[in-house]
């Protein structure tokens, strides 16, 4: 795909008009819209919204400050009601939230009075309820080791530190098994030493998973390091998207390569000079 | 991992932090930093304690002079000069025929709480002796299938101490169940929270003594036929209704206030509604929860006393109506008695709810 920009008209075109195999696509977004209704008359946050994801293809979404992206993560979530449009996983329109969509929350939002290991199980209970509660144990296990809390299974979530906490989340998210992974700016509140490490785990986990994500971020380093193609939003109201671009990293990647590679600069001039505009 | 409980842990956990510290003193493990504290913490509590002390003892002494004068003024107006010394004379030598009946000295309250022991070790001596003496006699009537003879006589001062705690347990127990419920079906649901919502409104402020009429009212006509002692169950009855308010309240808030990030965690995992109550919204409203139930509890230590009274329930709060009716010579000194066993015995309960509420709740509460 060009990584030159596309106009806005070409872009909705294109993805409506189904740049991918149907087969191909796990998250659709046609024509959403959202409305909040205020004393002053409707506000329209979002409007003719178009957007479809590939199957095991890693999205980041980029934009300013309250253009809705998150109202369009919580939406795609189930959290928050559509007003217009419709959105589909795997050609079946969504009816409001389930566990086919993880989601791993900017806050950590664990249950402080459990364990580690029971936050992961409370959700691996739920989708897998004809499993042995040793197999569901593994599971839990097998996650919260995979982001390196093999020491805290049994550590009160409410004495983690918040890096740690988060990485329990991302565990928590994975364990599910979700067919569709939704980040809403997960390292947001993270310094940038436990954000690096954090993506680290987060992208090494995905590689093996291969779960198709969607991750809302402000950084655009991130949003590069990680990101299959990067969506860029126009500012509200009424946002919609306002470019996409393809990073063609080879994957696995490393953030060493990442950033030693030619085309680094010119992805990251493409996205600054967006957000400038 | 277990960890190991400690003095310094316990004595921490239940606000009473002052003990470690005495204990390093002792053991000579304080460092000079930690003296100061331990002057803040130890000393300046046992100055204050004297001081107050002091005080007490003054004013004590003030008010006994102005009555003693008031006593001989009026000999000397009325009876003449002979008869006021005589009055003199009389209250000088401490018989307690003439002595004047004011706000009693610490030594006095100190002395009355001793007699109040001995007097308690009476009755046990007295109770223990009737048991023996009707241990053959009850056994005979419990096999013809007849009630027992049970002591009758008067309760000593532990006895009523007894009876008061247990109105209060079971008027605490009985808000405890109403209250906690109810609290969580309406921070449920909006639809119960604006059937209740006028309800609370109304009852909450209302005053002890009413909510006494009010139990007297309907317990009497339950219990028209039963010639068994009803002033227990009015009076916990009365307790439980007056005190449940604030953990009503306060369940009701903790419960329609949970964490949206929570909730939000609980649809996209899709927790049923069983789950969702008992993994989630239970847990994290519980320090709301226990701030409701200390309020509870101590309120119904405050109301009880008010509540016996009116009931005629044999515990701390008749002992205060029946002593002040009395009028004997030692009579004000056990009321001050009962005042001070009334606030340790609250101080105590609200530490042992505090000591509940961290052993069990994610949020750890510092002692007030």
């Amino acid at each position: 795909m060009s990584t030159t920009v596309i106009d806005n008209k070409k872009i909705d075109q294109a993805t409506h008009n189904g740049l991918f195999a149907p087969s191909d696509v796990m998250l659709d977004l046609k024509k959403l819209k959202k409305v909040y209704p205020t004393p002053k008359g409707d506000y329209v946050v979002l409007e003719d919204l178009n957007l479809q994801i590939k199957k095991e293809e890693f999205v980041t979404i980029i934009g300013h400050s309250g253009c809705g992206k998150t109202t369009m993560l919580s939406m795609i979530a189930g959290l928050n009601p559509i007003s217009g449009g419709n959105i589909s996983v795997l050609g079946k329109h969504i009816k409001g939230p389930g566990p086919d969509r993880g989601v791993i929350f900017q806050a950590p939002s664990l249950m402080p009075w459990m364990t580690s290991l029971q936050n992961v199980l409370l959700g691996v209970n739920q989708v897998f309820p004809h499993a042995t509660k040793a197999q569901r144990n593994d599971i839990a296990k097998y996650y919260l080791q995979k982001v390196g809390l093999e020491d805290a299974f049994n550590k009160k979530a409410s004495d983690l530190s918040q890096g740690m906490q988060q990485r329990v989340g991302i565990a928590r998210a994975f364990a599910i098994k979700p067919k569709v992974l939704l980040l809403d700016e997960p390292f947001g509140m993270l310094d940038s030493l436990t954000r690096g490490e954090l993506q680290d785990i987060l992208i090494e986990i995905w590689n093996k998973e291969k779960i198709t994500a969607v991750m809302i971020t402000h950084d655009v380093d991130e949003a590069i390091f990680l990101a299959d193609r990067v969506v860029m939003m126009t500012s509200g109201p009424k946002a919609k998207i306002g470019d996409v671009l393809s990073i063609d990293f080879e994957r696995p990647r490393t953030r060493k390569s990442v950033l030693e590679h030619d085309d680094y600069y010119k992805y990251r001039k493409h996205l600054i000079d967006f957000l400038e505009h | 991992m277990k960890q190991s409980i400690t003095l310094g842990k316990v004595s921490k956990f239940m606000g009473l932090g002052f003990l470690s510290t005495l204990k390093n003193l002792f053991t000579g493990k304080l460092s000079k930093e930690d003296f100061r504290a331990f002057l803040r913490k130890t000393i300046v509590p046992i100055a204050s304690i004297l001081l107050f002390l002091g005080i007490w003892h003054m004013g004590a002494k003030a008010l006994y002079n102005v009555e003693a004068d008031f006593k001989i003024n009026k000999a000397l107006e009325e009876r003449g000069q002979a008869a006021a010394d005589e009055e003199a004379a009389c209250i000088a030598s401490g018989d307690s025929t003439c002595q004047p009946n004011s706000l009693p000295s610490p030594a006095q309250v100190w002395g009355s709480f001793k007699s109040l022991l001995r007097d308690h070790g009476i009755i046990s001596a007295d109770k223990a002796a009737f048991k023996e003496k009707t241990a053959a006699l009850n056994a005979k009537r419990v096999a013809k299938g007849e009630e027992p003879i049970v002591y009758t006589g008067r309760p000593s001062f532990v006895d009523q101490i007894i009876r008061s705690l247990k109105t209060v347990f079971a008027g605490f127990l009985l808000a405890l169940f109403i209250a906690v419920p109810l609290g969580i079906f309406i921070g449920l649901s909006p639809t119960l929270k604006a059937a209740f919502n006028w309800f609370i409104q109304i009852f909450k402020p209302v005053s002890p003594v009413v909510w006494y009429l009010l139990v007297f009212m309907i317990v009497k006509t339950l219990l028209i036929d039963s010639s068994e002692d009803s002033s227990f169950t009015i009076s916990f009855i009365s307790v439980g209704l007056c005190s449940m308010w604030a953990t009503l309240v306060n369940t009701a808030m903790g419960v329609s206030s949970v964490d949206k990030d929570y909730i939000n965690v609980a649809k996209v995992l899709k927790l049923g509604t069983f789950q969702k109550i008992f993994k989630v919204i239970l847990p994290s409203s519980l320090p709301l929860i226990f701030t409701g139930l200390k309020i509870t509890l101590s309120v119904a230590w405050m109301v009880l006393i008010a509540i016996e009274l009116l009931a005629q329930s044999p515990g701390l709060g008749l002992f205060v109506w029946e002593e002040f009716q009395n009028g004997a010579n030692d009579s004000n000194a056990k009321i001050i008695v009962a005042m001070f066993v009334i606030g340790i015995i609250g101080f105590l309960l609200d530490r042992l709810m505090l000591f509940i509420q961290n052993s069990v709740s994610f949020v750890k509460t510092d002692a007030i």
